[in-house]
């Protein structure tokens, strides 16, 4: 049995075949982000000083480069499954929906990309 | 003739604007707003990280932005909206898991999320103004 209605079929609309895709990656980096982030905030209130020798020597240890990159990895993820869901509350127009929609998706790949890149530069050296 | 399905006066969610304003609508608002503060913050986080990459130029130019007094009132507003987002957060995934619903649940996990996040933005705030220059 269809729950979708006769109209709804003519007009193509209905299932857009997404289920609960986006539901279920919001929940699961949300859980993934309550030890990287807190990790994150404890290393910077406990190291001794924020210098820039000090915070390079800490982010180059193995597991501090490796969560360091995963941190941003799932943070930035995660930014863009909620930005996109206030997008598509707010703009209505088609035309200007999928524009910042887009232009939202590269600008988190950029930022996302580049802070990634910026800790394993710290981690292999120039 | 039968009206068209569409004209019929169905019933309607309340609009924002006749909402009776209360701690449930303020508390879902106020965790959409600090998750786009923190998307910002995400921005901010990045540009550190890009300025630790290119030397020790770049990375004390950062750390002046930051320690500036627009860069310290973001910082402490970042603070707020993480703690903010993460009480709430974790209040929307005992939620998911069927938790929590009744009236007086929901009010005191909202206040704890709520005054828990101010609480410990202060008391992070005195603990790095106490610890640092």
């Amino acid at each position: 049995m269809s729950l979708r209605s006769p109209m709804g079929r003519v007009l193509g609309l209905g299932s857009a075949k997404d289920g609960t895709a986006h539901w279920w990656a919001q929940r699961v980096s949300a859980v993934a982000l309550i030890p990287l982030t807190l990790w994150f905030a404890i290393s910077l209130l406990t190291l001794p000083a924020l210098d820039y020798g000090t915070v390079r020597l800490w982010l180059s240890a193995p597991l501090n480069t490796l969560l360091g990159v995963l941190l941003v990895a799932v943070l930035t993820y995660h930014s863009y499954l909620g930005i996109v869901v206030v997008i598509e509350d707010y703009v209505h127009s088609a035309g200007s929906k999928l524009l910042s929609l887009l232009l939202l998706r590269f600008l988190h790949v950029l930022v996302g990309g580049a802070g990634i890149f910026a800790i394993l530069r710290v981690a292999f050296g120039s | 003739m039968p009206r068209p399905l569409s004209a019929r006066d169905r019933p309607t969610s309340p609009h924002l604007q006749i909402y009776r304003w209360q701690i449930g609508n303020s508390l879902s608002i106020l965790h959409r707003l600090t998750g786009i503060a923190l998307a910002l913050g995400l921005l901010a986080l990045c540009y550190w990280l890009m300025s630790l990459a290119g030397g020790e130029r770049t990375y004390a130019l950062a750390a002046r932005e930051f320690a500036s007094p627009l860069g310290r009132i973001s910082l402490i507003g970042w603070t707020f909206a993480f703690l903010y987002h993460l009480l709430n957060g974790v209040r929307h995934l005992f939620w998911d898991m069927g938790k929590g619903f009744e009236r007086t649940q929901r009010h005191a996990s909202g206040w704890f999320a709520a005054l828990g996040a101010v609480a410990l933005t202060v008391c992070i705030w005195v603990f790095i103004w106490r610890s640092g220059p």
